[in-house]
């Protein structure tokens, strides 16, 4: 029993950070249909950064802070100046990002070397809490708090909001949007803002129990795919799904069957495209 | 035009017979591996640039030859009529199989598609060490032993014997570029449903395109394990299927001559700049996004460029 709680409580955890890495690249493809290949630059870029502002300042809110500005900032740069020029061409897309994603991995190789850090926790979730047998860090708890409180305020966003119409709008069709006096191309920076921001919250969030290393940026990178992959690309309900399926694939897969930890997470994604080749809740 | 090509072919095979008496035999290893990588390039390209199918996992197909052949050569016996054919045998096999997958979509699905297939196959070789030797790959495979009067252990034989098989490789791929299925499949990147209403089975064409790529990228790949006598899991990541999309492109996507030397260039950069600095990775990435900005009909398409202008 104490097993089966602890290692949910794991998926969940590491879920919910999946969830931040996958609700921006499905965003930012189903407004703009740009697959974003240096998605998870921005998770090791917001690790990195948050580890050098902490060593600075101390504190993990600043931390958080310079890393999301930072990482929204190389965002909104990659879409302004070098994706804008290729709308809706997908292989000049795929290069300019994965040439990022090359840039950005041998850029912190550089400055921060090629040992794996992890972030300090934040004081307050430095202990862990005991129910019963089960003892469990507080932190994964706040992880999955963060998880929770990004979901809701996303779909709030989505749902109920000026912003949230809008963006709805876009995502059915562009033109049409632009027809009624919508700005794409502002929305369109907003929600690659938005993206990066968030995959760079997931830096500083998964930091302390995933940490920041090179060659994670393509780890981040292939798990956010296969959970957009099962959810389905453009749809933020799918992003939540998948996040949690595929984070509890893989705890249970890495604790039950060490050997085949892969294979829990690919397998279910190989059925679900053959069943269904746009995932759960896409969107053409 | 018919006769200029034939021209410029026999020109190019000319020299490249040639060249081993005037390089050193560094500079020839070198250019092996310009050769095995065009090929790989040039299977890439009967997907990108002819079917229209941008693949993000083409390193599988070379990766599960090499390690076909690496294995076999190592575990069971260095025989090359068994060795070699089996090779290209698992590659058309997994191209098979990923393309039942892959060719259900389109577009930016086919790019994450093929990507995350490509990634499976990665994680197996990462992750089975007992087969695969885990990230310490396969060392020490041995080189062919052929009927032949040199030994392929020699820097020069081992040249004409890949020469051989790229200049086999470039005539069977020009071959299927100009009969009438590479024209279907030029119609097909062109207009889908254009061609269905033309009464084309638009699916199975791409299927057929999906596995040739995939069996002469593992014909890459069986080649390059006899070069470097080595395997590794990074033959079959997502770095080098990217890289021979960059090949491909910075070359000139929809011909031939484009991908092997967009190989070639690559090859002899990546050389010359590890030779001065540590930052090759970082240098490549911006070789991605100025090829992309700058030159997205590749080094062909800037020549044509040239001619056109000049020309009126």
């Amino acid at each position: 029993m104490t097993f089966w709680v602890t290692q949910a409580l794991n998926g969940i955890s590491f879920g919910m950070l999946l969830f931040l890495l996958a609700a921006g690249l499905s965003l930012i493809y189903g407004l703009m249909r740009i697959l974003n290949l240096a998605h998870g630059s921005y998770y090791i870029l917001g690790g990195y950064v948050g580890l050098a502002a902490i060593r600075v300042t101390g504190s993990f809110v600043l931390a958080a802070l310079a890393a999301t500005v930072t990482v929204t900032l190389v965002g909104v740069v990659m879409e302004r100046f070098f994706l804008r020029r290729f709308p809706d061409q997908e292989l000049p897309q795929a290069l300019l990002t994965f040439g990022f994603l090359l840039i950005f991995a041998d850029l912190s190789l550089w400055l921060w070397g090629g040992t794996p850090q992890t972030l300090p926790k934040p004081e307050i979730f430095e202990r862990s809490i005991r129910i019963g047998t089960i003892v469990f860090p507080s932190y994964r708890l706040f992880v999955i708090g963060v998880g929770l409180v990004i979901g809701l305020g996303l779909w709030w966003l989505q749902e109920g909001t000026r912003l949230g119409a809008m963006i709805r709008a876009g995502v059915d069709d562009a033109e049409m949007a632009r027809g009624t006096g919508v700005n794409v191309g502002l929305l369109s920076t907003a929600v690659f803002a938005l993206g990066a921001c968030l995959a760079g919250l997931g830096g500083i969030i998964g930091g302390p129990f995933v940490g920041v290393y090179p060659g994670a940026d393509f780890e981040v990178l292939e798990m956010a795919l296969v959970v957009v992959i099962i959810g389905g690309l453009g749809s933020l309900k799918g992003a939540f799904v998948g996040g949690l399926v595929v984070g509890l694939l893989d705890n249970f897969g890495k604790a039950l069957f060490p050997e085949l930890a892969l294979f829990t997470v690919f397998a279910p994604m190989a059925i679900i495209l053959a069943i269904r080749p746009t995932g759960l809740f896409g969107v053409r | 035009m018919k006769t200029r090509v034939v021209l410029w072919t026999v020109a190019a095979l000319a020299i490249l017979l040639v060249l081993p008496a005037v390089l050193s035999s560094y500079q020839l290893s070198l250019l092996t591996k310009m050769l095995i990588f065009g090929i790989f390039a040039m299977s890439l390209d009967l997907l990108l640039g002819y079917a229209g199918l941008p693949s993000l996992g083409h390193a599988a197909y070379f990766g599960v030859a090499a390690y076909t052949v690496g294995l076999l050569a190592l575990r069971v016996a260095n025989n090359f009529w068994v060795d070699f054919p089996a090779g290209l045998l698992m590659a058309a096999c997994v191209s098979a199989l990923f393309g039942l997958f892959a060719l259900r979509t389109r577009g930016s699905y086919f790019l994450m598609i093929t990507l995350a297939l490509g990634q499976v196959l990665w994680g197996i070789a990462f992750g089975w060490r007992s087969l695969t030797g885990g990230d310490d790959g396969l060392p020490s495979v041995p080189r062919p032993q052929l009927p032949l009067p040199w030994a392929l252990t020699e820097g020069v034989p081992f040249y004409y014997f890949v020469l051989a098989f790229f200049a086999l490789a470039s005539g069977v791929l020009w071959v299927i570029v100009s009969s009438p299925f590479g024209r279907a499949l030029v119609g097909i990147r062109e207009s889908e449903r254009r061609m269905e209403v033309l009464g084309y089975d638009v699916w199975r064409y791409k299927y057929l395109a999906f596995i040739l790529a995939g069996l002469f990228a593992g014909l890459a790949g069986n080649l390059f394990v006899y070069f470097n006598g080595f395997v590794s899991p990074s033959y079959l990541n997502i770095v080098f299927s990217a890289s021979a999309l960059l090949m491909v492109i910075l070359g000139g996507a929809g011909t031939l001559v484009g991908p092997a030397l967009g190989a070639a260039v690559i090859v002899f950069l990546e050389n010359l700049i590890s030779a001065y600095m540590e930052r090759w990775v970082l240098v490549l990435g911006v070789i991605y996004v100025l090829v992309t900005l700058f030159a997205p009909g590749g080094l062909v398409g800037l020549v044509r460029q040239r001619l056109g202008s000049s020309g009126t």
